[in-house]
């Protein structure tokens, strides 16, 4: 089983490096390009004994206390069995 | 009176700060390893700067899990003092001892230079041998040290006179130009709301001797071991 866990930006905090990846892209010639925000993505293997109830449980504790930083990011947790 | 410095692996300013303390300040001082635990026999700990776990996931994010901070929580909420400089700054952001966070510089380089930071409060253990409204010039280098929060934090910050540094020009003016990262209302260092805990991401123990450009820094450690040698 596996649990991806992707961790963004909160919309409201400002993104240096997105800001930057779209001007590169922009230069490319791509057109139409509103927004870029970059964000982190982890997969999580896990061993088959759990649920998925408990794998997403745990990778939800895993993500708030470690993955991401609650003042400035959000996330959000997949599981893939 | 006896000082501590907290070594990370990736630490790099901890030489730095052991040196002020040492030929600055006069005090005895020690390096603590980030897997040791006791704290007892410390009146103020310092946190270093430096890249602690190569900065991986955010800056400070990992050191936040070292053994040494449960006891550094502890050490803190029985009010001692604790003084985080740069990464020392982000760990405590990240540890939750310091509100808000510390992300990406506007400009997304690492700056390495000497800033004008401008004294905006006197009142705290760190700061009381400074005068308010003065202007240090310390260098910074990091690459994430714009300071992010939300309304009501800053808010409360400022009621509550915890900003203790920003980003000014030469004349004290906290200016945008003046902001080299950032960071929200150009804070460059904040304490806790027990003013016993501080943070911030000039370098105040690399100026220290004017063979480096400044020795404003001095009366920042000045201050700290007056208010030990006072509680003594």
């Amino acid at each position: 089983m596996k649990a991806k866990v992707y961790v963004t930006l909160k919309p409201s905090v400002l993104d240096p490096q997105g800001k930057a990846i779209k001007h590169s892209i922009e230069l490319l010639g791509y057109n139409g390009i509103s927004d870029i925000r970059q964000g982190k993505y982890f997969e999580i293997a896990i061993d088959g004994s759990q649920t998925a109830a408990q794998a997403r449980e745990e990778a939800t504790r895993m993500a708030h206390d470690v993955l991401s930083n609650p003042i400035i990011e959000d996330f959000r947790v997949e599981i893939e069995e | 009176m006896k000082f501590g410095v907290i070594v990370f692996p990736g630490s790099n300013c901890d030489h730095d700060a052991y040196h002020v303390i040492s030929k600055h300040v006069g005090q005895p001082v020690d390096f603590i390893w980030h897997r040791d635990t006791d704290l007892s026999s410390y009146d103020a700990v310092i946190i270093p700067g430096g890249f602690s776990y190569g900065d991986y996931l955010r800056a400070g994010a990992l050191a936040r899990f070292s053994p040494v901070m449960n006891s550094l929580q502890r050490f803190a909420a029985k009010g001692n003092l604790v003084l985080g400089i740069c990464n020392g700054f982000q760990i405590l952001c990240e540890a939750g001892l310091l509100p808000g966070a510390l992300i990406r510089n506007r400009d997304l380089h690492f700056i390495c230079e000497h800033v004008n930071v401008r004294v905006e409060s006197a009142y705290t253990p760190f700061t009381h041998e400074l005068k308010a409204g003065s202007v240090l010039r310390m260098p910074i280098a990091h690459a994430d040290g714009n300071f992010v929060c939300d309304d009501a934090t800053l808010d409360e910050l400022r009621r509550e006179d915890r900003i203790i540094f920003r980003y000014c020009d030469r004349d004290g003016q906290p200016t945008d130009a003046a902001n080299p990262n950032g960071s929200r209302d150009n804070i460059a260092g904040i304490c806790n709301r027990e003013r016993n805990v501080m943070g911030l991401m000039p370098h105040p123990e690399r100026a220290c001797e004017d063979l480096l450009g400044s020795s404003d820094g001095r009366d920042l450690f000045r201050s700290l071991a007056g208010t030990l040698a006072a509680a003594a």
